[in-house]
């Protein structure tokens, strides 16, 4: 019975993907949003049955394959389900987001000509999270991944007519590909050693690969699980986006906003942060790896954060922002603050579906104006979403008593708590994030909502709230960017993914974070005694002072910090690294190995060498064929007597 | 009495006879089929030299087989010849080339 709910969770989308992309055309729009959405609502009402299930009643972990591809070697490759408390808060968080999503789609994507194709991509994406989430092996979590990077190639270049949407999503498929080239490397490693896809046998045979070395060059030694762990990482750092492979989120947002919100809340960048968790008892195991991670972690939350401050287009800042707590997520992840991690996963996939979709509603009332140089006041014009927008970012900036706060406080205590020799610098980062992140936050809410208004005259009388699909989604996703953090106490402290995630003694930075823990009074009481709410509230009032107060203070800034501001204008330069260095030299190896490898070698001396060989030996011997017959008997009668004579010899020897 | 080299000898110098007008021969087809003949003959010679000096009668039997076969081809050669002249107007073998690489 079980195996039917589960089974049918990532089935159902799958389901209205291919209904509304296949017969798209004749169920029409209507029936194209309401087969998606009903499969969706569908996954996500099972997936309550499982939360219900695993979470609430603890009912045994789920470890089972469904169907056996095939066994080779005696090596299986199956499809199967690992459902444990891990897994069921993924597909819940992720069916809610993606429910969300799909009806505010209607109201996002109306007028567009693409509307079935549309609703049928983002069941896909739908299903192939699900997928990942719910593997339990290896090769099932390759295929999500890959289908996830598929899906938002397919989503970001959704408006395919675009010049820059095109290039766009070749630029998130391109670097995911580097990220998955480590993936697949690590999973091979995986494979090699430990002779298993399925995590559980892998997991078993986890302390024994550690003490095992591999070679990769002539005297270098690397422990086996290092290896492994580094490299299934640099697939995450492709997916969830982490410095220096981030560089393809800020430009997904040429995609429609729906599927900006799709990926950066529940789905696709998600991913990364879910594996490493998902990992765990193999992460435990190696401290170079966490290391790495918490340095990757801490780059990311810092300086990604910096740019959203000077974007000013509003899903960038989002974007921007998305990438900045990624950064935390990961930062939580290398100091073993799994449960902290997954936890923030959460909080952020509510408020930054809701951030985004309320970007959005002010995009659609804007008529497709994202700058937000031209929106101010908007406030009197949209309450809903000015009220959503203004919970999204308090949550967002970890307000106390909002969700945020709780997630972010304990990724921030964590860290304190964390014995890694980069958890110092990666706390100072994580300090110094919290600030910038209030400050990008409000500088983006005060922009749009408050000072005056900057739109033109045209814009401005048809400005309105937007319909109840756009919004209802919006006030469905504020309620849990408040209260969802509340039951914060059992997930990152309590016994909750004791099932799901190994964490080493050494590493048990929660533990020692909830021994002080006396209820959620005494942790909001705490976080004031602490520097990191005092720098949010900072944040908050620097960014109303400059962009309310003194509009001209940033102007000035922008001026007398110019070659700063350049440097970040231009996204440090990273995107001209990889155009201007990688690609080049990409190009110019590609280039020799064309032209010498291919032209002159392949076909020049293999190919036609062989063929003009062949025309100059032909035209060489054909003068033997002299046509007279005489000469032919000749040679008959001369092989003959040869022929003979050896037999004669070789008898008489 | 004549011994068995003796024929052998025989065979060898038509053999080679033949093997001249083939090989020497660049004007007439007809003198080819000719030689061909006689390059039979040559065998034949040696066959019925066995037989009857091994006193096997097979050898001779062999022989009237290999006459009849001579024969036919001789037949079937000839009527390629008229083909071939009709054809080409000559049964000149230095004309004949069309094999030529």
């Amino acid at each position: 019975m079980v195996e039917k709910i589960y089974l049918a969770i990532p089935l159902l989308p799958l389901f209205g993907a291919i209904a509304a992309g296949l017969f798209g055309r004749y169920i029409g729009r209507s029936g194209a949003h309401w087969i998606t959405i009903l499969s969706v609502l569908g996954s996500f009402v099972l997936s309550t049955i499982v939360i219900k299930h695993i979470i609430f009643d603890h009912a045994s972990v789920y470890n089972e394959a469904i169907y056996i591809w095939m066994i080779s070697d005696g090596i299986r490759f199956e499809i199967g389900f690992l459902i444990d408390e891990l897994t069921a808060l993924m597909i819940g968080i992720v069916t809610f987001v993606s429910l969300m999503v799909h009806i505010y789609t209607i109201g996002y994507m109306r007028d567009d000509p693409g509307y079935q194709r549309f609703f049928s991509y983002i069941a896909l994406f739908t299903f192939s999270m699900l997928m990942l989430v719910m593997s339990n092996n290896f090769l099932q979590l390759f295929f999500g991944w890959e289908a996830v990077g598929l899906a938002s190639y397919l989503l970001i270049g959704f408006w395919h007519q675009r010049e820059t949407a095109i290039l766009a999503n070749l630029k998130a498929f391109l670097i995911n590909r580097v990220g998955d080239f480590g993936f697949l490397l690590g999973i091979a490693v995986i494979f090699a050693y430990a002779n298993s896809l399925d995590y559980a046998e892998v997991f078993a045979k986890a302390e024994n690969l550690s003490l095992q070395t591999i070679n990769i060059f002539a005297g270098s030694e690397w422990n086996v699980i290092t290896m492994i762990c580094i490299l299934l990482f640099i697939g995450a750092m492709g997916k969830s986006a982490q410095f220096p492979l981030h560089v393809w989120l800020p430009d997904s947002m040429e995609g429609p906003t729906p599927i900006s919100a799709l990926i950066h809340a529940a789905t696709m960048v998600t991913a990364g942060i879910f594996m490493v968790a998902r990992m765990s008892p193999l992460y435990e195991l190696s401290e170079t790896a966490l290391n790495f991670i918490l340095m990757i972690g801490s780059i990311t939350a810092l300086f990604m954060g910096l740019l959203g401050l000077i974007q000013y287009d509003i899903k960038r800042v989002v974007a921007y922002s998305t990438l900045s707590q990624l950064g935390y997520m990961t930062v939580a992840l290398g100091a073993s603050a799994y449960g902290a991690a997954i936890f923030h996963l959460m909080t952020h996939a509510f408020f930054k579906a809701l951030l985004f979709l309320a970007a959005g509603s002010v995009i659609i009332a804007m008529h497709h104006e994202q700058d937000m140089r031209k929106m101010g006041g908007l406030k009197k014009y949209m309450p809903i979403t000015h009220w959503t927008s203004l919970i999204g970012c308090l949550a967002l900036i970890g307000f106390p008593l909002f969700s945020g706060f709780f997630s972010k406080d304990s990724i921030i205590g964590a860290v304190q708590y964390s014995d890694l020799s980069a958890a110092n610098t990666a706390y100072m980062a994580l300090l110094a994030g919290v600030f910038v992140t209030a400050l990008y936050s409000f500088r983006m809410y005060f922009m749009v909502f408050h000072t005056r208004d900057r739109m033109d005259e045209h814009t401005r009388e048809y400005l309105t709230e937007t319909s109840w699909v756009v919004t209802m989604p919006l006030v469905l996703l504020a309620i849990p960017s408040i209260f969802s953090g509340f039951i914060f106490e059992p997930i990152v402290f309590g016994e909750f993914f004791s099932r799901s995630i190994h964490v080493a003694d050494s590493h048990n930075v929660l533990n020692e974070l909830g021994s002080t823990f006396e209820g959620i009074q005494g942790f909001v009481m705490h976080a004031f005694s602490g520097p990191v709410t005092y720098l949010a509230f900072a944040g908050v009032g620097v960014a109303y002072w400059i962009y309310v107060i003194k509009p001209q203070f940033a102007v000035d800034m922008q001026h007398r910090f110019n070659l700063i501001y350049k440097f970040m204008d231009n996204k440090y330069y990273i995107d001209h690294l990889y155009i201007n260095v990688f690609s080049v030299a990409g190009r110019a190896i590609g280039k020799v190995l064309w032209k010498l490898g291919d032209n002159v070698v392949i076909d020049g001396f293999i190919v036609n060498g062989s063929a003009r060989a062949m025309g100059w030996l032909s035209n060489v011997l054909r003068h033997l064929q002299t046509g007279y017959l005489y000469h032919y008997a000749f040679a008959m009668i001369a092989g003959m007597i040869a022929l003979i004579s050896m037999f004669v010899i070789a008898v008489n020897i | 009495m004549v011994a068995l080299s003796d024929y052998l000898i025989l065979g060898a110098i038509l053999f080679c006879l033949s093997i001249a007008g083939i090989f020497l021969n660049r004007k007439n087809i007809i003198v080819l089929l000719m030689s061909l003949e006689l390059l039979l003959l040559s065998a034949n010679m040696n066959f019925i030299a066995f037989s009857h000096f091994l006193g096997d009668i097979t050898g001779q039997i062999f022989v009237f087989f290999i006459l009849t076969v001579a024969a036919a081809e001789a037949a079937i050669g000839l009527a390629i010849l008229v083909v071939l002249f009709r054809n080409k107007r000559t049964i000149n073998v230095e004309q004949i080339d069309t094999m030529r690489g």
